[in-house]
């Protein structure tokens, strides 16, 4: 049985990479991500934990550290947010190409310009289509055990993995979290076994240039060139469902807490009104909830735990009776509208279900979002009100 | 004591028949350096021609371990082979990162600075073609003055980045430059370097045919060109001690130097080179070898003087 400690949302991520036994922790620091390496080096400075703390120059060759350590077979972790997310975005396409079980923990901060220090998730969103996996966490004790599970999932599948939580709304922020026991993850997590052996008396060349067509090895079969090793990269996504269920099905078994869902949800059974988010966001969605239910409205809250790969089949189920989807998105694809309101039609139009969905673009550069917003917000949009071409900026004067 | 080619390591670590350019400086060079650093070595190589060289997948024409890397992060990449090894308690590779003038001087400098100031126990070569050669010839900060490229079709104005004393100034244990056409000193430089341990640095002049415009039967005497006119000076800044070595070093014993229009007037990227910048070349590469050679008898002078106290 763990302890429970008071942690900030990096401190949970810090001991989460702890309790995984990583071995080579790169890392440059960003607010609000550098609490994380802060918490690292000093585990590492008095002991706690033995690993090789490379102190980069920037998040480019921080992740560049990950990808080389994890080659040759090392755990590899590291931590960044915003505009430090997007300096390795790179190496970002490298580790997942390469099959590298990386995880990274990303405190999300909106990108300047201009300038914010602050929360929302266009870091991570901008960052969607790099082959990485992507969770986001609710709250504290998410973060710590997500780590746990995105190592066992990573190298069970060999794709890196990005778990996201809210800059300073759960970076900053202590609460309390329940610390596993180090043998119980021990248990859980084993050591890392990479795919790619490097040693003296077999020399590999680890990817070298490629061509467009297939060509014959060494043994004269035919290898997949580029596009078929990228075919694999999203086969691997797309059947990483079994995988990430049953790594939480286990965390389940051993630690108590669960996992095992794409998609949060509450008060969920008899919803006619949704709302869907994200990440913290959540919480404060639930919160709307009871006061939407309070005043008669069979109202819920569906929240995307998982973002990449795309839980399509899951989220279709949570929203099958669902009359109106109002999606509160902390991102926005510039020109269309918050993507995870484009990814949830696209989820809807797939299993022909048709609700009204709304999408309201909230909270960026850690612009507040209270109960109330998300309240009215929603009773507005199944009035039919606000109706709009794009989506509707919440909490902006025009 | 000087290796010589009887001594070399019949071990060939680069198989024939690679993808590099007939006449490739480069696979002269590397040939050498593999053999110096032999079967324990994990490379690590970024976007360049080297990548190139080692061929397409699934072949490589290079019998040892390297893992490709982007292209600004050579030593970044290799501060994490390192790190992992150690994790590992694996103690018995040498990690070297190889890597080209624009990967080195431009866009890679970042890494290689920061991982030269954490002094990363690793072997950096930069094999110095004076250009994107890979890419079709465009300028890079080691491109000399007066040299035509495709970004400088009207030639290069400014010198080339002094690499070497960006390198020094980081104070790491060792330091040197070496040539393609000199491969038993390159071996030499690179055996040693793989007994000291940090941060090694080591810069190799490699005539590129295609790239510079001349003969691919005049590589090696281009190379030795290079070095009579100073262009490429030999020489090895070890713990901080400078002294020129090889035929550099033999050039300033007997204060004889090349003038630099011999070497321009065999290459086709020099052929719109005006005579008034060829003055200025030669000024700037007159300047620094006075440096050079001051230099040299300085800490020859200095280690002298103090054999004889002993």
């Amino acid at each position: 049985m763990g302890m429970v400690k008071i942690l900030n949302g990096s401190e949970a991520a810090a001991t989460g990479a702890r309790l995984c036994r990583v071995q080579v922790v790169a890392a440059y620091p960003i607010t609000p991500q550098s609490k994380i390496p802060e918490t690292l080096a000093k585990y590492v400075e008095t002991g706690q934990m033995q690993a090789e703390f490379i102190r980069v120059e920037s998040e480019h060759s921080a992740l560049t550290v990950c990808i080389s350590a994890s080659t040759v077979g090392a755990r590899a972790f590291t931590a960044t947010a915003a505009n430090g997310l997007a300096y390795m975005h790179e190496q970002l396409h490298w580790a997942a190409g390469a099959r590298l079980p990386i995880v990274l923990a990303l405190a999300n901060r909106g990108l300047g310009a201009p300038w914010t220090i602050f929360n929302d998730m266009q870091d991570s969103i901008s960052q969607r289509d790099t082959g990485w996996m992507q969770v986001y966490c609710r709250d504290n004790q998410e973060i710590l055990d997500s780590i746990i599970m995105a190592y066992r999932i990573a190298e069970q599948i060999h794709v890196p993995m990005m778990v996201c939580f809210d800059g300073f709304v759960l970076s900053h922020t202590s609460m309390p979290v329940e610390i596993p026991e180090q043998s119980e993850v021990d248990r859980y997590l084993p050591p890392y076994e990479p795919h790619i052996p490097i040693h003296g008396s077999e020399p590999i060349n680890v990817n070298p240039v490629m061509l467009a067509e297939p060509r014959a090895n060494a043994q004269g079969e035919l290898c997949p060139s580029y596009m078929g090793f990228r075919l694999r990269l999203q086969e691997a996504l797309q059947d990483a469902g079994e995988t990430i269920l049953t790594a939480a099905e286990e965390f389940y078994q051993v630690f108590g807490r669960d996992y095992r869902h794409f998609v949060w949800e509450y008060r969920n059974d008899d919803a006619e009104i949704v709302l869907l988010t994200m990440g913290s966001l959540a919480n404060e969605a639930a919160l709307a909830v009871d006061i939407l239910r309070d005043r008669g409205c069979r109202a819920a809250v569906v929240a995307l735990r998982l973002f990449r790969p795309f839980p399509a089949e899951e989220l279709r189920r949570a929203l099958e009776n669902a009359k109106h989807v109002v999606v509160f998105d902390k991102n926005v694809s510039y020109g269309l509208e918050g993507a995870t309101c484009t990814e949830t039609k696209a989820a809807l139009f797939d299993g022909g279900l048709h609700p009204v969905v709304t999408n309201y673009i909230v909270g960026l550069g850690g612009k507040n979002v209270d109960v109330a917003d998300l309240t009215e917000a929603t009773l507005q949009a199944v009035q039919g009100k606000n109706r709009s071409d794009g989506p509707i900026w919440l909490g902006v004067a025009v | 004591m000087a290796t010589n080619v009887l001594q070399l390591p019949e071990e060939e670590y680069i198989l024939p028949g690679t993808r590099s350019c007939s006449g490739c400086g480069l696979a002269l060079a590397y040939r050498h350096i593999l053999k110096a650093l032999g079967q324990k070595t994990i490379l690590t190589i970024p976007a360049s021609c080297l990548t190139v060289l080692h061929g397409l997948y699934p072949s490589t024409s290079v019998k040892l371990s390297n893992i490709n890397t982007a292209f600004a992060t050579t030593a970044a990449s290799a501060s994490g082979i390192v790190a992992a090894l150690k994790a590992l308690g694996k103690t018995d590779f040498t990690v070297v990162g190889v890597a080209g003038d624009g990967g080195t001087y431009d866009i890679g400098i970042q890494a290689l600075s920061a991982a030269a100031e954490r002094n990363t126990d690793f072997i950096y070569i930069c094999y110095d073609n004076e250009g994107y050669m890979n890419t079709g010839t465009q300028r890079s900060s080691a491109t000399p003055m007066g040299a035509f490229t495709t970004t400088t079709p009207t030639t290069k104005l400014e010198h080339k980045k002094d690499m070497l004393a960006i390198m020094e100034a980081h104070g790491i244990p060792y330091i040197a430059s070496a040539s393609a056409a000199y491969p038993l000193d390159l071996y030499d430089k690179v055996k040693k370097a793989k007994t000291i341990r940090g941060t090694r640095f080591i810069l190799v002049n490699v005539p590129c045919s295609p790239g510079w415009g001349f003969p691919t039967r005049d590589v090696v005497k281009l190379g030795k060109l290079a070095i009579d006119t100073a262009m490429c000076v030999l020489h090895e800044v070890e713990d901080g001690v400078f002294r020129l070595t090889g035929r550099s070093r033999a050039m300033a014993r007997s204060s004889k130097k090349k003038p630099v229009a011999d070497y321009l007037k065999m290459q086709g990227r020099f052929r719109h080179i005006d005579a008034e910048h060829i003055d200025l070349l030669q000024e700037w590469l007159d300047q620094r070898w006075t440096r050079y050679v001051a230099r040299h008898q300085l800490c020859e002078g200095g280690a002298e003087a103090s054999k004889a106290g002993e």
